[in-house]
């Protein structure tokens, strides 16, 4: 899993770039411009990729750096 | 008036946060910089959250939308969700770990370990305070133009060459004074504290701020159909290569030291982990209200449907001022007037305990040392330097005023251009302490020479051969400590072997 997730990051950063939506003015649900529903669906996507990343790819610290307490 | 009595009384609920917050101060100064490194996720996260959100993401982001349409939302706010995670993850992460192992405060103490140069910290002291400056003057800038928006006609004797309105000057001085307040009383950990309680009061008073706005534009649908064809779609409002290039600026947050100092009070790695996931949708959750305002803002009228909400010539920075102060009932208006001045004072407290943090850890101690000075007396020298600063950047707030968004957009490229800095010290064992002051030099000479072209962020629309001027300071950045760094003799094995385990 931690193999993709830098693929998975690139694929978001490339469907960022909506320039298909560039010209697109109708409104979803008659309120959100196109654009603007694109990108708050992209943000969902942003987030669920995070949650991957926090499950399966969570980098490992030292022991000793994950000790809770307070710092000498 | 109402709005004005509201705010106060907001006002006077933090300042008894505050003091409380100050009761469990332990009057050192590691209580005082970093929390004794004692913050759990979900105050790590309203903290690291509170501080991103700030009058740019409130008052910049309504007054954009309002010039340039809907696509300010992706051009910085969507690519924040994915990047300010990226940064947190590697950036934060090993940050926390190396400072935590080591007992790093502040950036630059990491820096000059790391690049095993003490003089490092001297060249990058002044750069990184001067970047704050813009930052603070963003806040105290849109929080005295929100105030003065909402309270046109409150004051007419007490006020009169602002129509009565609270002035921005007043505004600023009051905001600066409780935040001092605050964080005097109990450091990181009182701004920590406000932060979480600011960022649930901006949240809800941004969704009420929201739904009265639109109810009184005839409900949501009605309220877009009034908004301005031409601000909902990026044709002719941003083109590919801006909106490509925006992308650089969340980078930012990898090198805000107050951010860092927010990283480095985690109780653990495990306390970030909310802060990855849940930070993309709190940004969705309080830019998408501001961006739908400021797209309503362009065609609203008022309930007589021939006088436009927003009157021809007003600046970007009142839009959000002016429809809450139009389109809510005073007792909302002032509700949600101090949930945006919760906005703007959750950056400035970690912004305020971060210079003074830097001040006297990297320049104070670092070359007087540690044994002249007592726990109190480098607590009180932080104070004094936060207040030099405040007054440094209150003093600005009189001059000239500037687009929020457009000074916020500057202040966040310098830092955003010295990311590869960071990167590279974190990640590639040949960057070297040459490599390093080429790095900042070519970001500092590129920023500041780019925004004397810009006449100091006047000309909002300012691009570099149709690129955001970031593109410029980051690769600037990056070229110089590459090159730099493999003519120049490679750190020492003793250096490598602290900062990059096997």
């Amino acid at each position: 899993m931690k193999k993709l997730v830098l693929p998975i990051m690139i694929l978001l950063f490339i469907l960022h770039q909506d320039f298909w939506l560039r010209e697109n003015g109708s409104l979803v649900f008659g309120i959100l411009p196109a654009t603007l529903a694109y990108h708050m669906l992209f943000t969902v996507l942003a987030a669920l990729a995070w949650v991957m990343v926090v499950k399966y790819a969570w980098p490992q610290f030292p022991e000793e750096d994950d000790e809770e307490g307070s710092e000498s | 008036m109402t709005q004005t009595v509201i705010v106060i009384f907001y006002l006077c609920l933090l300042l008894g946060l505050g003091y409380l917050s100050g009761r469990l101060f332990r009057g050192n100064s590691s209580d005082f910089f970093v929390a004794s490194r004692s913050i759990g996720p979900v105050v790590l996260f309203m903290s690291i959250f509170g501080t991103t959100m700030t009058a740019f993401a409130m008052v910049g982001s309504t007054g954009e939308s309002f010039r340039v349409g809907v696509a300010t939302y992706g051009k910085i706010a969507s690519a924040s969700a994915l990047i300010h995670s990226a940064c947190f993850f590697l950036v934060g992460l090993p940050l926390w770990s190396l400072g935590k192992r080591n007992g790093f405060h502040t950036q630059i103490e990491f820096f000059r370990e790391r690049f095993e140069s003490s003089k490092l910290g001297y060249l990058l002291f002044p750069m990184l305070v001067g970047l704050i400056i813009p930052y603070l003057l963003v806040g105290l800038m849109g929080a005295g133009t929100v105030m003065q928006g909402v309270s046109r006609g409150a004051f007419p004797e007490l006020f009169p060459e602002t129509g009565g309105a609270v002035p921005p000057w007043l505004t600023s001085l009051v905001i600066s004074g409780v935040v001092l307040y605050y964080i005097f009383a109990g450091g990181v950990r009182s701004a920590a504290w406000a932060n979480t309680f600011q960022t649930i009061v901006f949240m809800i008073m941004g969704f009420i701020a929201f739904m009265t706005i639109s109810s009184k534009l005839g409900g949501m649908q009605a309220a877009s159909a009034m908004g301005d064809p031409a601000k909902a779609v990026r044709a002719g409002n941003i083109t590919e290569l801006q909106f490509l290039s925006y992308c650089l600026i969340p980078l930012s947050v990898g090198m805000f030291p107050h951010l860092f100092q927010n990283c480095l009070t985690a109780k653990s790695s495990k306390s970030f982990r909310l802060t990855f996931i849940a930070h993309p949708i709190a940004i969705m959750l309080t830019w998408i209200p501001c961006i739908l305002i400021g797209f309503w803002a362009t065609g609203a009228l008022m309930p007589d449907g021939v006088t436009p909400v927003i009157p021809e010539g007003a600046s970007p920075n009142a839009v959000l001022g002016i429809m809450v102060g139009k389109l809510t009932t005073p007792i909302i208006g002032g509700l949600v007037t101090a949930g945006i001045m919760a906005a703007i004072m959750s950056s400035l407290d970690s912004q305020f305990v971060a210079v003074g943090t830097m001040f006297t850890k990297d320049i104070v101690v670092h070359s007087l040392g540690k044994e002249r000075f007592s726990e109190k007396q480098l607590v009180l020298l932080a104070r004094g330097f936060i207040c030099l600063i405040v007054l440094v950047t209150y003093l600005f707030t009189l001059a000239e005023p500037r687009q929020v968004f457009s000074l916020g957009i500057w202040c966040f490229s310098g830092f955003a251009g010295l990311f590869p800095l960071v990167f590279a010290a974190i990640y590639w064992k040949r960057a070297t302490k040459a490599g390093a002051y080429a790095a900042v030099a070519a970001a500092a000479l590129s920023w500041f020479l780019l925004f004397q072209a810009s006449g100091y962020g006047a000309n909002s629309s300012f691009t570099v051969g149709g690129a955001m001027p970031v593109v410029v300071v980051f690769s600037s950045c990056a070229i110089a400590m590459i090159v730099v760094s493999l003519a120049t003799q490679a750190p020492s094995q003793a250096t490598l072997a602290k900062f990059f385990r096997k």
